[in-house]
């Protein structure tokens, strides 16, 4: 693989070069969580890192979440960069109270004498048909904690823009791997600079309703769009990108140049990420609004097993009914 | 034949050097710390119980929120951070702030968030202490994970992680040893056994032996101490520090010793505890004890208990001047370091307070 030009990645190639050139960079960068070493990680992100840097770079460690991002903790006030690999989604559970109470806190609690820099690398969503525990959108619980930056790239070129610059942040970052897109592939030029986190980013142009996503619900909404645009109706898709800090500006912008809008997430709908994206365009788009702002979002119960699981991920034919939605006939 | 894990048992009894009473030496396993270093961990208890009592009166008088006091362990507090060298870190707990004082920190600058003022008040890096944790347990792991990130760089340092009874109860205390002991990472974790978890007794917390035989699970040698014999507590920290920084891996210390007080003010600790319990503890004060022993060995006389007394006086009054010069907290804190640069979210909500204050000092008819 070569770093400049255009060359063929899927996600995980493009999270696995992102991974090594920051290493390459920056000796303080280590990679570490379960089956992370010789095998390279279960998706293979951290692909032969164990072998080109060494035990003492990307090291695997006992099996237990808490000890990963707690031992994070400690590196990370002592001068390292930790990128730690929680290896499902539902599989960090263990570490929340270290992510919750510490790395979210540990800067305001000591006014900024003490920060923790690190990447928690979470491979999450549905798609794959895997079993209860390796489905869950598990962004919700992260962007209600104060302290934490939540990112899900939805492009293989933000996989690998967004990953570095989640490396280098001096903030801790949870970073959120849409399971179903690491073998999406792309043509990129990986020198090519993305915009930062915290910026959302209208993907397609459209001008009768936006859709908003982030994450493994981008593709859908893209796709929606491609069949909407085939009957006529134009719309436009932002991909937020970063969840926390949330980009008002470009969302709202976007909202208010078409007058509709449909959020669409995995995550159930109850108190998620989409509901807390509805109030904020609500209560700043109001009178730019034609119809409410719809969700399609997953149903409120504990993530399907693999032969239902699609009955709960958000499908282009939903997507496009709530467009149809959107009180057309008022305006 | 010896079996391999005869090494890491601790002994059936407490080590100790010197008789409960004061009078005597033990013929004990561990040496006795040299005059000098127990004429300097006395002055350290001193300090240590002056800072206790100081803070309890505060509480009293309204001027401290809360005090987890450490009244009866000060031999476990001032030993664990004595055994330290300046490159070394400490990570207390909120019942070690003896610990944290002993080690250096400014008590005006710790009593920052036993005042209410912000969670944290003294700068970690300077001392190398680490903010104290009200979570049990989380802080063993940061431990690990600081004396790892220097054993990558070469350095000798070693990290000093405290906890107590109930906390070895907790999740992250297993898988702390555990990654200390895997990554052979130089740290000594330090248990005081004070009996309580608030008010649960021990053998509600574990039917082990000892907590100091946890560490056979984990293939780290584990030793018990008398808690209340500062000359004991001293030499086994400081030989586990020793073996730590030398390469041996993590150690494992639990102290058997007694919270004198209540868990906090806000606690009644008569529903739980029997006084005559407390009386037998009482009676193995490691203060009293260790002033008998040294007055005993003629180490101490009338004129330098005086000349230490004093010191610990002056603390106390530093203490309580600190506390008069009282600046209300800058609302500014709470919006500024959630991040490196605050949001725009949090740019806005720190406007909202800022014009409330506005309205609040040029509006007569609002709430003071």
């Amino acid at each position: 693989m070569n770093a400049a030009g255009n060359t063929k990645l899927t996600m995980a190639q493009a999270l696995n070069q992102a991974l090594r050139d920051a290493m390459t960079e920056d000796d303080s960068v280590l990679v570490f969580g379960e089956d992370v070493g010789p095998l390279g990680g279960v998706f293979r992100i951290t692909d032969n890192l164990n072998a080109e840097f060494g035990d003492k770079r990307c090291f695997d460690t006992p099996l237990a979440e808490s000890g990963i991002v707690g031992l994070a903790v400690g590196l990370a006030m002592n001068g390292m960069r930790p990128v730690v690999e929680m290896q499902f989604d539902a599989f960090a559970y263990p570490a929340f109270e270290q992510v919750v109470s510490h790395v979210a806190k540990l800067r305001n609690r000591t006014r900024g004498a003490l920060s923790v820099p690190m990447v928690i690398r979470v491979p999450f969503a549905g798609g794959i048909g895997g079993v209860e525990h390796h489905c869950d959108s598990s962004e919700a619980y992260y962007a209600h904690t104060p302290g934490l930056h939540v990112v899900t790239p939805a492009t293989v070129a933000d996989a690998y823009g967004l990953l570095r610059a989640a490396i280098a942040s001096p903030d801790p970052v949870v970073f959120l791997e849409p399971k179903k897109l690491y073998w999406s592939k792309e043509e990129v030029d990986l020198t090519r600079p993305v915009p930062p986190i915290g910026r959302a980013q209208v993907i397609r142009e459209g001008s009768d309703a936006t859709l908003i996503a982030y994450g493994p619900a981008v593709p859908p909404a893209m796709e929606a769009a491609e069949i909407a645009a085939q009957d006529g109706r134009s719309l436009q898709v932002v991909d937020l990108r970063s969840i926390v800090p949330f980009d008002d500006d470009t969302v709202c912008a976007a909202v208010r140049s078409t007058g509709r809008a449909v959020v669409v997430a995995e995550a159930p709908g109850f108190a998620s990420v989409a509901s807390e994206i509805v109030a904020r365009v609500t209560e700043r788009c109001f009178h730019h609004l034609a119809a409410p702002v719809r969700r399609v979002v997953g149903f409120d119960i504990p993530y399907p097993p693999p032969k239902l699981e699609h009955f709960q991920l958000p499908s282009v034919d939903r997507i496009l009914d709530a467009v149809e939605d959107l009180q057309w006939e008022d305006s | 034949m010896k079996s391999v894990a005869a090494d890491l048992l601790p002994t059936d009894e407490p080590l100790a050097c010197i008789s409960a009473d004061g009078t005597g030496v033990l013929d004990s396993q561990i040496d006795r710390p040299n005059d000098s270093a127990l004429l300097a961990g006395y002055a350290a208890l001193v300090r240590a119980r002056r800072l206790n009592d100081q803070a309890y009166a505060l509480v009293r008088q309204g001027r401290l929120a809360v005090y987890p006091s450490s009244h009866g362990q000060e031999a476990c507090q001032v030993a664990a951070a004595l055994a330290l060298e300046d490159e070394d870190w400490l990570f207390p707990t909120y019942r070690d702030t003896a610990a944290v004082v002993t080690r250096g920190v400014d008590p005006v600058e710790v009593f920052v968030l036993l005042k209410g003022d912000w969670h944290s008040g003294y700068d970690p890096r300077r001392h190398r202490v680490a903010p104290a944790a009200t979570p049990l347990a989380t802080q063993l792991l940061h431990a690990v994970g600081v004396a790892h990130a220097a054993q990558l760089r070469g350095e000798k340092i070693v990290a000093m992680a405290l906890c107590g009874d109930g906390a070895t109860s907790e999740g992250d205390f297993h898988e702390a040893l555990n990654f200390a002991a895997v990554f052979k990472t130089p740290v000594v974790f330090f248990v005081q056994n004070n009996e309580y978890a608030i008010s649960v007794p021990l053998a509600r917390q574990s039917v082990a032996p000892s907590l100091a035989h946890k560490g056979i699970g984990y293939g780290i040698p584990g030793q018990r101490v008398d808690g209340n014999d500062l000359a004991a507590v001293l030499s086994v920290l400081g030989g586990a520090v020793a073996k730590a920084r030398a390469g041996e891996g993590p150690q494992l210390v639990e102290a058997h010793t007694y919270r004198m007080q209540a868990h906090t003010n806000a606690d009644d600790a008569t529903r739980y505890r029997q006084d005559e319990d407390v009386q037998a503890w009482g009676a193995r004060d490691p203060l009293t004890r260790i002033e008998t022993f040294l007055r005993a060995q003629g180490l101490l006389d009338d004129e330098l208990a005086a000349s230490i007394t004093a010191e610990a006086e002056e603390m106390a009054g530093h203490i309580r001047a600190g506390l008069n010069t009282d600046v209300p907290p800058d609302y500014r804190h709470m919006f500024d370091h959630v991040y490196a640069q605050p949001t725009a979210q949090l740019q806005e909500q720190s406007a909202v307070v800022a014009e409330e204050m506005e309205r609040d000092t040029t509006d007569p008819e609002a709430d003071q």
